[in-house]
């Protein structure tokens, strides 16, 4: 400690400069800088566009449009940096949901009850997913996308095999109902505007993969599964449970956002959830995720998550025609997208 | 080895694949061969509203003793193709939501050409007569619309905000212009994506944030109340909600007083009409309407008249 204090005494201003440049190209060269440049673009863009989107409230709105993006996501950029897709998380958000509530109303198991096996339900939906992989070596392009059928097919029928209806019935009125939703979808109100507890999860998501993908052996595994499998093997990686284990991930991320819809909602819909898949994704390549494997960050798909809910929503915010609405929102992503890689590019060329 | 496990896989899905085929047929073949009517509409799965044209639609072919043949898609022309997979299926009788007109209106024909009667329902009031349709039972979208803006300027709403689900859908376009036909106020509409609530919440608490003047939201679809009362009171609650259509938490929500009415096209009453009049068609030649179409709605549910509507809501009819 103490020769480290005179030395920084004695020579502070000749090491300042490199030291910042240094930093500067760690920051750079970081997998999500590229997302970072792109929300930071995003973001000016609509602040200047867009009067409402300058306040607080609106950016609460915004942030809870992207923590329902990004909780799933930081699971899904982790699953592919570990090499592999999965397409059934849009629809096995909703499965979570429909589970909940069903165990809860049909099986007399409670609320709790309910909430716990939808969540076993849902790390089992995960490892079938690991398994099929591991079993069949087909792409999980392929797997995840016949779980996905079967999952949305199964939503609908189960639902209506065991209520008579597509959707649930209202659960707000179940004892113990309060608990959860304080659990799972409470708001915290601050300056009048209303923020979601989603959004604290997702924080507290992101932060806890980052450090498991940055300071932990199973990070360095993650890395290396997606990477070079065969070599990962060679040196003592467990593949197959990692694999799994990433799969099952994804199953608890969407268990989880099952369950804030549920208790922020009161009902679903069994035909809810398709296409999400895709957003999240999205939002994982966008942060960094390379499509191959073995690269990207779990704060880079929270940032792809932000840019999503920020071009959503900046588009109602700076009040453009609604009938081109989807037009300007994937405008909007290719900018930031464009953006992103070209800042990337730029880091690694500058090395 | 691997190949072994891998083939125990295949088989195992197949032999459960054809199970389920089979546990699905098992139940349709029974009778002694009657008429068979197919229903095409442009039902997103999984909706609480289609969930009920249905419901009447199987009540009646089960009354008529009738096979039913149901088939939906919410794009224009996957719905278009449905038509021409159930003319090579010979069936007597179609019955169709005319959502998309221009995009199913080759299909339509073709149809037509091989003799197979058709009733409109649900969606198309303006466009079935083009089309050569028989009857049309359902709401007129677009009286519907007007009502509603009857009933917001008599409301004393000065800004209105329309929900729309899904973007480019004629009945719903039609209720949009309806509204706007009448409403003395400023009218603005705001897409939102099917299912994804919070979609629905966060676009609707951005376009009420960015502006404040609006006092009247009015969603095209019952389920998306709920969540839509979500974004009023996160943006700051002084706007007013109506819904077209109903479902039993929009009757629970109508009680309340959280929401202001809903505009009932009896969807049951569309479904089971629609394949009563094709039964009452191919067996007696009746073409019912007198030129025009069977109206099923509107009709308002408020506050006043909610206790009775609600029984047949719990029971997933209303």
């Amino acid at each position: 400690m103490m020769t480290v204090t005179t030395e920084k005494t004695d020579v502070e201003v000749p090491r300042h400069v490199p030291q910042v440049a240094a930093l500067w190209r760690r920051i750079a060269t970081r997998p999500e800088a590229g997302a970072l440049g792109g929300a930071i673009l995003v973001y000016v863009f609509f602040f200047v566009t867009a009067p409402p989107f300058r306040h607080f409230a609106a950016f609460t709105t915004v942030l809870y449009q992207a923590a329902t993006i990004g909780i799933p996501a930081v699971a899904v950029a982790l699953l592919m940096i570990g090499g592999e897709f999965d397409l059934s998380a849009g629809v096995a958000v909703t499965m979570s949901s429909l589970a909940s509530s069903i165990f809860a109303t049909k099986l007399g198991v409670g609320l709790v009850g309910g909430a716990i096996l939808s969540l076993l339900l849902s790390l089992a939906i995960g490892a079938l997913n690991g398994w099929l992989l591991i079993r069949t070596k087909l792409h999980s392009f392929l797997v995840t996308l016949a779980t996905f059928l079967m999952l949305q097919g199964l939503n609908i029928a189960i639902t209506k095999l065991v209520t008579g209806n597509v959707a649930t019935s209202d659960i707000s009125a179940m004892p113990g109902f309060n608990q959860l939703q304080t659990i799972f979808a409470s708001n915290i109100v601050i300056g009048g505007a209303q923020i979601s507890i989603a959004i604290v999860y997702w924080l507290v998501f992101m932060a806890l993969a980052t450090w498991v993908l940055l300071r932990t052996k199973v990070g360095n595994w993650i890395f290396a599964v997606g990477g070079q499998g065969d070599s990962a093997r060679a040196v003592g990686v467990p593949v197959v449970q990692v694999k799994i284990g990433l799969f099952m991930l994804v199953g608890f991320s969407c268990w989880f956002l099952g369950q804030h819809l549920l208790y922020a909602y009161n009902t679903v819909q069994s035909g809810a959830g398709i296409g999400n898949e895709l957003l999240y994704i999205a939002a994982s390549v966008v942060g960094g995720c390379l499509l191959t494997g073995g690269y990207g960050s779990a704060v880079g798909s929270a940032l792809g998550a932000f840019i999503f809910g920020m071009t959503t929503e900046g588009v109602i915010y700076a009040d453009w025609d609604p009938d081109w609405f989807q037009f300007f929102v994937g405008a909007m992503l290719l900018l930031a997208t464009v953006v992103n890689t070209w800042i990337r590019l730029r880091a690694t060329k500058g090395k | 080895m691997n190949v072994t496990k891998f083939s125990k896989i295949a088989i195992a899905c197949a032999s459960a694949s054809v199970g389920a085929i089979l546990a699905m047929s098992g139940h349709a073949v029974a009778a002694s061969k009657p008429l068979t009517f197919a229903m095409i509409t442009h039902a997103q799965p999984g909706d609480t509203f289609w969930d009920i044209i249905r419901k009447g639609a199987n009540a009646a072919a089960a009354k008529d003793n009738v096979k039913l043949i149901y088939l939906a898609d919410p794009t224009a022309d996957k719905e278009a193709q449905l038509i021409d997979n159930v003319v090579q299926q010979h069936v007597d009788g179609i019955a169709l939501t005319l959502a998309f007109p221009q995009a199913m209106e080759k299909n339509v024909k073709e149809a037509e050409a091989a003799g197979i009667p058709i009733v409109g329902f649900n969606a198309g009031g303006d466009d079935w007569k083009k089309a050569g349709l028989l009857m049309y039972v359902g709401q007129d979208e677009t009286i519907a619309g007007k009502a509603v803006g009857d009933k917001l300027n008599a409301e004393g709403a000065k800004s209105v905000l329309c929900v729309d689900q899904q973007q480019g859908a004629v009945q719903l376009e039609e209720r949009c212009n309806g509204i706007k036909a009448t409403f003395k106020g400023k009218y603005q509409i705001l897409y939102t994506t099917g299912y994804d609530m919070p979609t629905v919440k966060s676009r609707v608490q951005a376009k009420l944030q960015q502006d404040p003047s609006i006092d009247y939201v009015v969603t095209l679809g019952a389920p998306f109340a709920p969540s839509v009362l979500g974004a009023i009171s996160a943006a700051g609650g002084k706007a007013k909600l109506g819904t077209f259509d109903l479902t039993p938490e929009a009757v629970n929500l109508i009680k309340a007083g959280k929401l202001q009415w809903a505009i009932d096209q009896q969807p049951y009453v569309e479904g089971y009409e629609a394949v009563d009049l094709l039964w009452l068609n191919k067996t007696n030649g009746d073409v019912v309407g007198g030129g025009g179409p069977l109206l099923t709605g509107p009709a308002f549910v408020t506050k006043a008249n909610v206790a009775e509507v609600a029984k047949f809501a719990k029971a997933g009819t209303r």
